[in-house]
């Protein structure tokens, strides 16, 4: 017999997001289930074992470890359940409008798990190699740069001696100074982009305090080796192609690649829920509820953050939304919200009039002048100058219920500066 | 102890080959160079079962490809690997094309093939609707379909062992000397295996294997193929194989629904001059997607998981070399079996054990044959009852490793124990880290698992055998040296 059981709310994840949002619903009094494929909860932050999180949240500087046991203690005092080992393979709304989701583990086998509503938050996963298509053999010393630090950081194996980093993006910007600190070579760090996709304080603090040499605007064209990675070749990257006539090699014996996180939705695709294909995440209203009622997402898997903190933000107002349209509230009304010039998203997707609601934003421009402005059935009803704006950092604004009183379509745009 | 027959090269061709030789009352040995059997050509093969019609009968690949194509249904209930029979669209887009399309299928009448359909333009479309509309006409030929090479080849190997075939990877064949009727066999390592009769299905290395044994003199030239693979949730996946209409030296570029739910483009066809050479180049890449996306819509790079390239062992003359030895007693040639070998492969295991008869090899059926092997579970197609009554029997078969892929702990350590320890064994084995994160997410569990079962340590592990290793050692290790001071790099490597 397979076993069966009922919650309120089933949360699919418990790193930053699942967690956070666990707290919310359980001390809203809505019996939760968190369900996490790891041994242990935390998710990612279990593997994150450098500071810098939680200054947001906590007012404090918190390692990711730190910064999950936290939000597991929160959740778990709030009266969350937290499964790990779990892996959901299946979501599926039933005719009653609940969900059913199919769980396995090795300690309890199949279960079948019944929620009235769900909140995904299953973050995001690691763009790879094969993604990008980078030429060349296959040796054994190809890691992404998040693989690279469970091996070093939960098992204590070294990926190599000698790597080179592929892509800026803060898990590589980060794993460049862990490699340093345990005696591996960090030979380069190789960025397709005229800027670095990681924050800038991984710049400073990670690459020029190792004085770890950043390319910008090359790319790893050939990968060399036959049984494990004997080098790479790198061309600078000009008018959208690689220039091979100035390409030089670099010796090392790992490659790890950062070029980028997606939004973990399989489940949910599985499960019915639209995406959006500037986010890889779900299509959210103002309440963070996805085009399946009853489906909630925040967090990662939403769209890629920049920091833990928000994450967790995000995904506690996602759980906030969830309690109150299982308390009968209407989801309210949906007037379109979009990005125009400058932009590469906004969630949410729509918004409520007279309702104050958050707006996540992601530049696709780098510029120390700039003006963020907001504009409803043609009229701007508000702006925001930013002394700088660069894709690595997520824009985050709110936007008063006074200034949304009107029906209508939203249109954002960011003007760069002189 | 001397063996009956000894096969060199547990690709398709030498584990079809101990498959068929292990029916009968013998004993016999198939000898890998590599870690892990498959792992030469058979690995990188584009997965095809070929439908009869691409060569004309007189060639010794046509012959052997219509009868190996029939054996598939029942080798896959015996075995158990997952093949599909979808079929195979031809398909043009000019007058030109379909000229040859209309050669294609009159050759494949004359190869005796009964089945195929010539289309139009309307029943293409009908037969698959996601072919670019712009298409004028091909043929469709029922017969074909997909499989998946390595684990046909697994099913095979271990088929063999079962019936008292022995197994001997990391044996890679140096020398070879004739003693007391026998072959003596030794291995770059230090082995030695005595045989009566030996097989050389050595692939890319057949050229070598031969001189080795003093037989024939010929070169096997390595023609490369680079193959691109997207995501199952690819919207361009076809129900069927799409064939463009060939060219003198290939088949063209495919769009390939595999057997196991991804969709794969290629392969190009270079001859290269290394048989090590097996890189992707960008300039390819690019050259596959524009010829693919001419024939099916919705192919895009978004959707691309991995590349990979395979050498076809081509000889001379471009036919399959299998023949008895002329120079070398005993010895039996089974050279330049590039496509459509997997295809042919069950039909050369039967033509080659027919070589040996001729050659005084006693064959006399064994009593007890195991002619099935158990179904592999596979906990991502077993029903929610079945998971829970494989979960009072193994926790294991609850625990998800490979997420993308839904592959069970139980899955990593059956093909741990049956001999596959390295991480592209265990890969290849149970599909663990083939879907759209690579491994990213389960190699270092994966690493854990085969420590586990195997006892080798987690930082000795390989990737494929040999000097392949995943990791350079462990924390502690490596001596720390942070240098302050590398402005001089710094500055001229930073481009800000």
């Amino acid at each position: 017999m397979i076993q069966e059981e009922s919650f309120d709310i089933a949360v699919i994840g418990a790193g930053a997001a699942g967690l956070a949002a666990a707290a919310e619903t359980s001390s809203a009094g809505k019996t939760t289930l968190v369900i996490d494929r790891e041994d242990h909860p935390g998710g990612i932050l279990r593997q994150c074992i450098h500071n810098g999180f939680g200054l947001r949240y906590f007012k404090e500087e918190l390692t990711g470890p730190e910064y999950a046991e936290r939000f597991t203690e929160k959740a778990l005092k709030a009266g969350a359940k937290i499964r790990s080992g779990t892996s959901v393979t299946s979501l599926v709304k039933e005719a009653d409008g609940t969900f059913t989701l199919i769980a396995l583990s090795s300690r309890e086998g199949v279960r079948k798990i019944h929620a009235r509503a769900v909140i995904l938050a299953m973050g995001c996963g690691e763009r790879s190699r094969g993604n990008i298509a980078v030429p060349g053999s296959r040796p054994a010393g190809v890691f992404t740069a998040g693989a690279a630090q469970k091996l070093l950081n939960t098992e204590g194996i070294l990926p190599g001696k000698k790597a080179v980093i592929v892509g800026s993006g803060d898990i590589g910007l980060i794993m460049a100074r862990r490699l340093s600190w345990t005696g591996i070579e960090v030979k380069a760090v190789v960025e397709i982009m005229p800027y670095p996709a990681g924050l800038v304080r991984n710049i400073v603090q990670c690459l020029d305090d190792f004085g770890i040499p950043l390319y910008l605007e090359h790319s790893v064209v050939n990968i060399l080796g036959r049984e494990r990675v004997e080098g790479v070749e790198i061309a600078p990257f000009s008018g959208g192609i690689p220039q091979m006539e100035q390409k030089f090699q670099v010796e090392c014996d790992t490659v790890l690649f950062s070029v980028g996180l997606i939004p973990e939705n399989e489940l949910s695709r599985s499960a019915g829920v639209k995406l959006n294909p500037s986010t890889g995440g779900p299509l959210v209203d103002s309440n963070y509820e996805t085009t399946v009622p009853g489906i909630f997402a925040g967090g990662n898997v939403l769209h890629v953050h920049d920091l833990a903190d928000f994450v967790s933000e995000e995904a506690e107002n996602a759980a906030k939304m969830a309690v109150r349209r299982l308390d009968g509230e209407d989801c309210g009304e949906k007037n379109p919200v979009k990005v125009e010039s400058n932009l590469k998203y906004v969630i949410p997707n729509t918004y409520q009039s007279g309702r104050k609601t958050r707006f996540a934003f992601r530049s696709l421009i780098v510029s120390n002048q700039a003006e963020l402005e907001a504009e409803l059935n043609g009229k701007v009803i508000w702006k925001k100058h930013y002394s700088t704006v660069r894709p690595s950092e997520m824009i985050l604004v709110e936007l008063d219920g006074k200034l949304l009183q009107e029906k209508g379509e939203l249109i954002f745009r960011l003007k760069k500066g002189e | 102890m001397i063996y009956d027959v000894a096969v060199i090269g547990a690709g398709v061709t030498g584990a079809a080959t101990a498959w068929q030789l292990s029916h009968y009352q013998l004993k016999n040995v198939l000898l890998e160079r590599c870690a892990d059997v498959s792992f030469g050509v058979s690995k990188a093969n584009s997965g095809i079962i070929h439908g009869g019609f691409h060569h004309p009968v007189s060639t010794l690949k046509a012959k052997l490809e219509i009868r190996g194509n029939l054996m598939f249904e029942r080798l896959q209930h015996e075995l158990g690997f997952p093949f599909k029979r979808t079929g195979i669209l031809v398909i043009a887009f000019s007058p030109e094309e379909m000229s040859t399309v209309h050669k294609l299928y009159e050759q494949g009448l004359a190869n005796g093939v009964r089945d195929l359909e010539m289309c139009g333009r309307d029943r293409l479309l009908q037969l698959e609707p996601k072919l670019n509309p712009e298409v004028i006409g091909g043929f469709f030929a029922p017969g074909g379909g997909t499989i998946e090479p390595y684990r046909y080849v697994f099913s095979l190997v271990e088929a063999a062992k079962r019936n008292d075939t022995d197994l001997k990877c990391n044996f890679e064949v140096v020398q070879a000397e004739r003693e007391d009727n026998a072959w003596v066999i030794q291995s770059a390592n230090g082995e030695t295996v005595r045989a009566k009769y030996v097989v050389n299905a050595a692939g890319l290395f057949a050229d070598r294997v031969s001189r080795i044994f003093g037989a024939e003199e010929f070169t096997i030239h390595p023609r490369k193929g680079e193959e691109y693979l997207l995501d199952r949730n690819s919207s361009a996946r076809p129900e069927r194989v799409i064939f463009p209409v060939p060219t003198a030296h290939s088949k063209g570029v495919l769009v390939i629904p595999t057997a196991e739910g991804t969709t794969m483009i290629g392969p190009t066809a270079d001859p290269v001059d290394s048989k090590w050479d097996t890189s992707t180049d960008a300039d390819h890449m690019k050259k596959i997607l524009s010829l693919v996306r001419n024939m099916v819509n919705g192919i895009s790079p978004r959707d691309l998981i991995t590349s990979f390239a395979g050498l076809r062992p081509v000889m001379d003359h471009e036919d399959f070399y299998i023949a008895l030895s002329e120079k070398a007693p005993n010895f039996i040639q089974a050279a330049g079996i590039q496509s459509p070998g997997l295809t042919a492969s069950p039909a050369i295991g039967e033509y080659i054990k027919d070589l040996l008869k001729s050659a005084g090899l006693p064959l006399l059926e064994k009593i007890h044959i195991v002619t099935e092997l158990a179904p592999k579970h596979e906990i991502r197609h077993e029903s929610l009852e079945e998971m829970d009554r494989l979960h009072q029997e193994d926790p294991a078969w609850t625990h998800i490793v490979c997420r993308c892929e839904k592959i069970s702990e139980a899955e990593i350590v059956e093909a741990v124990r049956k001999g596959h320890t390295t991480l592209d064994g265990v890969k290849f084995y149970t599909r663990a880290g083939m879907g759209r994160c690579q491994g990213g997410f389960c190699t270092a569990r994966i690493m854990k698992i085969i420590s586990r079962e195997t006892g080798i340590p987690m930082e000795e592990l390989t990737k494929k055998g040999g000097g392949s290793r995943l990791a350079a050692g462990r924390l502690g290790d490596l001596e720390v040296q942070i240098n302050q001071n590398r402005e001089a790099s710094h500055d001229s490597g930073r481009v800000l």
